[in-house]
């Protein structure tokens, strides 16, 4: 038994945000209660932690992670990236289908999960592919998938460009009651274009990816979930008017999610050309390289304030890591995405201390709101009661900080945040009853 | 340190970009006075992307200062083998040079060797993004045509594939730095949707709107071979509204004159009449294209104070 004692416990699913003391038994919460109320089992219990002036929330969830097993080990492994996860708060990830083989068999999804099982870090929830090979042209075994462990499918950043093959696989995940993530952009209209089309592009030469490039899709998706009533997820949203249609189709009650990047919500394109001022560690262009581009700074706007107020479910890390060799070359040629695992929680505590996001929507777009959509609910995860996994973490909002590469667990260091200094973050996490990290004071 | 590079106008100071000028006049009033000034010195004319003209102008200003030229041909290079571009130019280093001229097919390559060698960029040409001693070429031409300092007062138009184009993105901070009114004219697929951070530039879809009030007209090389963007429906439609054609150069004043960053489409962008007129200042352009990169060589390789 493991008793922490005096934390304020925040768990935006029952509306909880009080002082609370939290007993743990095997691996499940056994009771929650108020300060005192459970000292008698401290007896009992193995170890005592003193969580006074720390928040103690469920373990973060993160749906659309890149952990690059099997295939590309020299970017990550299972094992590097879920201990990532763990460091940053995550007790569970999704990761997605583009690795090598492609995950779009219940054979590289079993071994997915073996993998993980090795690792014993954060828990791992395989996303499979959509199409066979993620190009775009026949349907995976889904269903094997599902009965292997997979709980979404998403093709991410090789989108089925194909409507029809689009329905068919949204009526066939409503077979499989699991959610189709979308990563929305029209190849044709963004082919070539190494960032978004705006005023920077312009000025840089690059070709650029127009907003329209998402908003096409997004509308795309919306249209066929109306028309299948299956569960789609819009990856990664980007644009202002993505954020307006998918306003529209909640209000007529589509089955429609969202997610947004930190990476979204904290940068804008003009960092392209700019930089990062407050970071002391060299950057080159490409560490602001990602898809769907950084848009502008009211696209940026729009995003933050979509997550308040709801429109955008919850937040994703696109935790995407790549070599040197992928994002040391010509901004053209330079691999898209950066690290996200151990940024995510710091990036968004930055926006809650500016007052751009409130704490419990911060909590909550990290734990209910992915949670649901990857229906964990049914295993027991993503709440704080009696009976649930005991997946959580402590979060000191105090602690000051900075991110070096050597905190970073993961194989590849690309992060436009290294040398940024911090102010809170996660300083120990628990999965399943097992404290997997903490930090003394 | 950083050494002092040449990677794109936007980034060159106002006294940078005179003191580039008017040392161009110096030495070409008297080339004998700098035939030593890169003595002892190596440039490397590293061309990742074909270029005849511009290599060879960088070749011939570096040899008028005395200095040695090593060239490195993408076409047998080891670029061909998969190295990474940081890996031959660190390579290339290795041999002894005192500075790069460089020339990329993606923008902002050269910058990117700059941050991670330590001697001077020169820019020739990356990508779509800025081609700057072709822009203060143009300039130094105009300056002398017209025997004036700055271009207060002066209308310029730039037509063709403004897009596509680094001759034109330079070109456009440089002739409005030195006061000109811009004028960009091309259809709107050769044009960028968002003009917001350059200097102010007017647009105009019609060239035939803009021939009479304009002092100086640049055509640009349109390029074919992105026709399966479908950019403009034909040659013969581009021709129709674009083309310098010897209907057109009736219609502008006496005195406006025409330039082209080369190489020439003949009949398609402009007619051979109008390139071989006496408005033209093509030949000017080339000529003088080696006295500027003498300018930029001697001020940056070679130690030159303006």
């Amino acid at each position: 038994m493991i008793l922490i004692q005096n934390a304020r416990v925040i768990d935006p699913s029952q509306n909880l945000d009080a002082e609370r003391d939290v007993l743990i038994e095997g691996s499940q919460i056994r009771a929650i209660d108020r300060p005192g109320a459970l000292a008698s089992f401290a007896g009992q219990a193995s170890r005592i932690v003193d969580a006074r002036g720390k928040i103690l929330a469920p373990g973060f969830v993160d749906v659309h992670v890149h952990l690059r097993e099997p295939g590309l080990e020299y970017k990550e492994t299972i094992a590097t990236g879920t201990r990532a996860a763990i460091l940053g708060g995550f007790t569970s990830v999704a990761c997605m289908a583009n690795t090598d083989p492609v995950n779009d068999s219940a054979e590289v999804t079993q071994f997915i999960l073996e993998k993980a099982c090795e690792a014993a870090q954060a828990r791992v929830f395989p996303i499979g592919a959509v199409t066979l090979g993620l190009k775009g042209q026949a349907l995976a075994e889904i269903g094997m998938m599902v009965e292997a462990g997979a709980r979404a499918i998403s093709d991410d950043g090789m989108p089925v460009m194909n409507s029809q093959l689009m329905r068919r696989a949204m009526e066939y995940a409503r077979t499989f009651d699991i959610p189709l993530i979308s990563h929305a952009e029209d190849l044709n209209l963004s082919k070539g274009a190494p960032m978004s089309e705006g005023a920077v592009s312009a000025l840089l030469g690059y070709r650029g990816n127009p907003a329209a490039s998402e908003e096409i899709m997004v509308a795309r998706e919306i249209a066929l979930a109306r028309l299948t009533r299956a569960r789609v997820h819009i990856a990664h949203l980007s644009t202002k008017e993505g954020i307006a249609q998918v306003k529209r189709a909640k209000e007529e009650g589509i089955a429609i999610t969202a997610e947004v990047t930190p990476h979204h919500l904290l940068l804008n394109d003009e960092f392209i050309l700019k930089g990062h001022h407050s970071c002391a560690h060299h950057q080159s262009r490409a560490d602001y390289k990602m898809a769907p581009p950084l848009r502008t700074p009211a696209d940026q706007e729009a995003l933050l304030e979509a997550l308040e107020n709801g429109i955008i479910d919850l937040v994703a890390s696109d935790h995407a890591p790549h070599g040197c060799v992928d994002k040391e070359v010509e901004f053209e040629m330079a691999a898209n995405g950066i690290l996200g695992l151990q940024t995510t929680v710091p990036l968004l505590l930055d926006l809650v201390a500016r007052k751009k996001l409130s704490l419990k929507r911060m909590i909550e777009s990290l734990t209910i709101a992915p949670a649901k959509l990857l229906k964990l609910d049914d295993l027991k995860i993503g709440k704080l009661l009696p009976g649930y996994e005991a997946d959580l973490i402590l979060l000191d909002l105090d602690r000051d900080w900075t991110l070096t590469p050597d905190r970073l667990a993961s194989k590849s260091k690309n992060s436009p945040f290294l040398g940024r200094s911090f102010k809170g973050r996660v300083t120990m996490t628990m999965m399943g009853g097992v404290i997997k990290q903490e930090e003394t004071a | 340190m950083i050494p002092d590079s040449c990677l794109h106008i936007r980034g060159l100071s106002d006294d940078r970009i005179h003191s580039f000028l008017s040392l161009a006049a110096s030495i070409k009033r008297d080339p004998q006075k700098y035939s030593q000034t890169l003595k002892g010195k190596t440039v490397l004319q590293f061309f990742v992307e074909n270029s005849t003209r511009t290599r060879m102008s960088f070749e011939a200003a570096t040899r008028k200062l005395g200095g040695t030229s090593v060239a490195f041909a993408a076409a047998s290079s080891s670029l061909q083998k998969g190295e990474s571009l940081l890996d031959t130019i660190q390579t290339l280093c290795q041999y002894g040079i005192d500075g790069i001229v460089m020339r990329h097919s993606s923008g902002g390559s050269p910058e990117f060797v700059s941050q991670a060698v330590s001697v001077p960029v020169i820019n020739a040409g990356d990508g779509q993004h800025e081609h700057p001693t072709q822009a203060l070429l143009d300039a130094f031409t105009l300056l002398e045509h017209w025997k004036v300092s700055d271009f207060r007062g002066k209308t310029i138009v730039i037509v063709g594939d403004i897009l596509h184009s680094r001759v034109a993105r330079s070109n456009i901070h440089l002739l409005a730095r030195l006061g000109a009114k811009v004028i960009l004219c091309a259809p709107q697929t050769l044009l960028p949707s968002d003009l917001s951070l350059f200097p102010a530039v007017e647009i105009e879809h019609r060239l035939d709107s803009v021939l009479g009030q304009v002092d100086a007209i640049m055509a640009l090389r349109i390029q074919f071979e992105r026709q399966d963007d479908s950019l403009i429906p034909s040659k013969r439609e581009y021709r129709n509204f674009w083309g310098l054609t010897v209907e057109r150069m009736a219609a502008l004043k006496k005195d406006t004159v025409v330039l082209h960053p080369g190489p020439m489409n003949r009949g398609l962008e402009i007619d051979p009449e109008v390139a071989d007129s006496a408005r033209s200042l093509i030949l000017k352009q080339v000529e003088n294209g080696v006295w500027l990169r003498a300018s930029v060589l001697a001020q940056l390789i070679g130690g030159v104070k303006p």
